[in-house]
């Protein structure tokens, strides 16, 4: 132990023997660390945004469905367990939030256009906490019951279907025998969503009026279930699972909805992507420093070595020096991307390209999320790597002859 | 009498250009514990060579290198480390000391190395700058120095540890005269007092006046060697 101190302290002599030199060195790694933090801290916050909004309009982080209504998701694959059946198994279960909807393919018409939608018959009280409609938001009202027989639609929709609150649709679907399912609306609500596409795709009518309009009694076709955090739903599940049998498929949110699913673990691989391909440009710069560090202090690794200093001890110098530098260059750059993250945490405004955003499933207000473990994951990349870079380096120092190093000149 | 060197038949031949270079033609010697010699030749005689293979810095080519009852000359590099660490102490013809290290910190640096506790070190550091005579410059560095301070502070490193052998490569090339004589007075002082075995390599007459055998080398070969009275 006693020799880490004494390689410590000459290498952190030597890191200051050329201020210069290292100070270009450490604002090259602070600001490639910055780099790294602040534009995982942006994509991170872009992708959880696209994901909780996706899992909002899914919306649950543990649904139960028929086994089959994911590859076919029609009125004809509903859940086998019925609404009270339901009620029965999860009311008092000690579940926080969770619901049993109707969710159906279906057409909606005014008197001048006709679009295609998902037609969600749901409890508006039992999913008033985890909507992505804002009930108190919504021009007009939102549904008041599962009885209530008005439709809310998205102010998108809206648009484009040319009507308003107070005027008439048909929604149009099928029943479980392949009929035409269809009924008049009186358009109650309007509602807004981060996304257009949101707001163009969904209608909203109480949950019994599905039932009755599709002719399927007290039938669902899902049951939604929403926990803590959506990164950690195995609680959940187990929980869901334990409480139903095999005529039920019960699904984690990134079996329903693959793409989220896929996205929250590119993001991961994108980081480690990130953090090597800058780390990379800097290592450039750390390999160069310890190069020349090494080669203007030949005579003195002779001398280190000519006076009893191991080969070993040389090598344990160079690299030392070299997390000294790197741990110095990461503590600043962890302070500039927390200096600079922290007053961006409110949301930063991208309406300008809100279009191309949304392309991507991402709203127009992007908001930065530094996240403990992106940081440890960047330390500890450039770390590992910085110490690989120095390892030729440090090698070639303690490779040195004494004889022949301590008489260069 | 206990030998504290003998090389027996050292052969070391250098290529410079397209010539080889015997620094050292089967060339045996053997310095008894407590001696001081001074090794004397022309430039390229080969006494910074032997003094080298001495100090297990430079393998020779053939030939055996004992420094006490242990033979160096088939030891690893970690080992001729441990034994230059705790037997040899060295002192360069340019002072070579650490540049980013104070006077006291070069001359605590083979302490550290062995492993001495810091208060010891400090205390023997201190009172050894003292007797070389840099007392109040313990904290300057290298750059803040003369020459002649920098040779004694190398010095203060080289015996500070009490080694059994110092071997000096032209210890007084860079120092005037009076810094001369003292550091000469300063090795004859170890030397009787401590039983500390000097052999020094120069070509400077004022300092083989203070050794009591002189061995004179010629293209790697013994070619004189003689005891006197010391100044």
């Amino acid at each position: 132990m006693h020799m880490f101190f004494v390689l410590s302290r000459l290498a952190w002599r030597y890191l200051w023997r050329n201020h210069r030199r290292t100070i270009v060195m450490l604002s090259a790694i602070a600001v490639g660390t910055w780099a790294m933090i602040f534009m995982t801290a942006l994509t991170r916050g872009m992708v959880d945004q696209m994901i909780v909004d996706g899992i909002s309009v899914i919306p649950g982080h543990v649904q139960i469905h028929d086994p089959d209504y994911l590859d076919d998701p029609s009125v004809y694959n509903r859940v086998a367990l019925s609404d009270a059946d339901l009620t029965a198994r999860f009311h008092d279960a000690g579940f926080a939030a969770w619901a049993s909807r109707v969710r159906v393919p279906a057409v909606v018409t005014s008197e001048r256009e006709s679009r295609g939608i998902t037609l969600l018959g749901i409890d508006p009280q039992a999913e008033r906490s985890f909507s992505f409609v804002d009930y108190d938001a919504v021009d007009g009202r939102f549904l008041e019951g599962a009885d209530d027989n008005g439709v809310v639609l998205g102010a998108k929709l809206a648009d484009t279907l040319e009507t308003r609150v107070g005027k008439r649709v048909v929604l149009m679907s099928q029943d479980p025998d392949n009929e035409i399912a269809d009924r008049g609306f009186r358009v109650v609500g309007l509602f807004h969503a981060e996304m257009e596409i949101t707001e163009e795709s969904y209608a909203f009518i109480g949950k019994r009026t599905a039932q009755d309009m599709l002719r399927i009694g007290d039938s669902v076709t899902e049951v939604v279930f929403v926990g803590d955090d959506y990164r950690d739903v195995e609680p959940l599940y187990t929980a869901v699972m334990a409480r139903v049998d095999d005529s039920v498929q019960v699904s984690r949110w990134t079996e329903v909805d693959t793409y989220l699913g896929t996205m929250m673990g590119m993001m991961d691989g994108f980081m480690l992507i990130w953090v090597i391909v800058i780390f990379l440009a800097l290592s450039f710069g750390l390999v160069n420093t310890l190069v020349m560090a090494v080669f203007e202090r030949i005579r003195e690794i002779g001398l280190m070595l000519a006076l009893g200093m191991k080969p070993i001890s040389v090598l344990g110098q160079i690299i030392i020096e070299s997390m000294m530098l790197l741990a110095v260059g990461l503590l600043i750059g962890d302070l500039l991307a927390w200096a600079t993250i922290k007053p961006l945490e409110g949301g930063i405004d991208i309406s300008v390209v809100a279009k191309g955003m949304e392309m991507f499933g991402a709203s127009s207000v992007l908001y930065p999320n530094l996240s403990v473990d992106d940081v440890i994951l960047a330390n500890v990349v450039v770390m590992i790597l910085g110490f690989l870079a120095s390892l030729s380096p440090a090698w070639r120092a303690s490779r040195y002859e004494p004889v022949e190093a301590i008489t260069k000149v | 009498m206990m030998s504290a060197v003998r090389c027996i038949n050292l052969c070391k031949t250098y290529r410079q250009g397209d010539q080889d270079i015997k620094a050292l033609d089967h060339l045996s010697v053997e310095i008894e514990k407590g001696e001081f010699v001074c090794l004397m030749s022309p430039s390229g005689g080969g006494k910074t060579t032997l003094l080298n293979a001495i100090g297990g810095l430079d393998i020779p080519d053939s030939g055996e290198v004992w420094i006490a009852d242990e033979r160096i000359d088939q030891m690893s590099k970690g080992q001729l480390a441990d034994l230059r660490l705790a037997n040899i102490g060295f002192v360069f013809q340019a002072y070579n000391l650490i540049p980013v290290l104070t006077a006291q910190e070069n001359v605590e640096f083979v302490m550290q190395v062995q492993g001495v506790p810091a208060a010891q070190r400090r205390e023997k550091s201190f009172a050894i700058l003292d007797e070389v005579g840099l007392k109040g410059l313990e904290s300057r560095r290298p750059a803040e120095m003369s020459g002649g301070q920098q040779q004694r502070v190398a010095v203060a490193r080289a015996i500070v540890s009490r080694p059994e052998l110092v071997l000096a490569d032209e210890p007084t090339a860079n120092l005037d005269s009076k810094t001369s004589a003292e550091l000469m007075e300063l090795f004859t002082e170890l030397n009787e007092h401590h039983n500390t075995t000097f052999v020094i390599a120069t070509h400077d007459q004022r300092v083989q006046a203070y050794a009591r055998r002189l061995v004179r080398m010629l293209d790697g070969r013994i070619v004189d060697d003689i005891k006197q009275n010391a100044a």
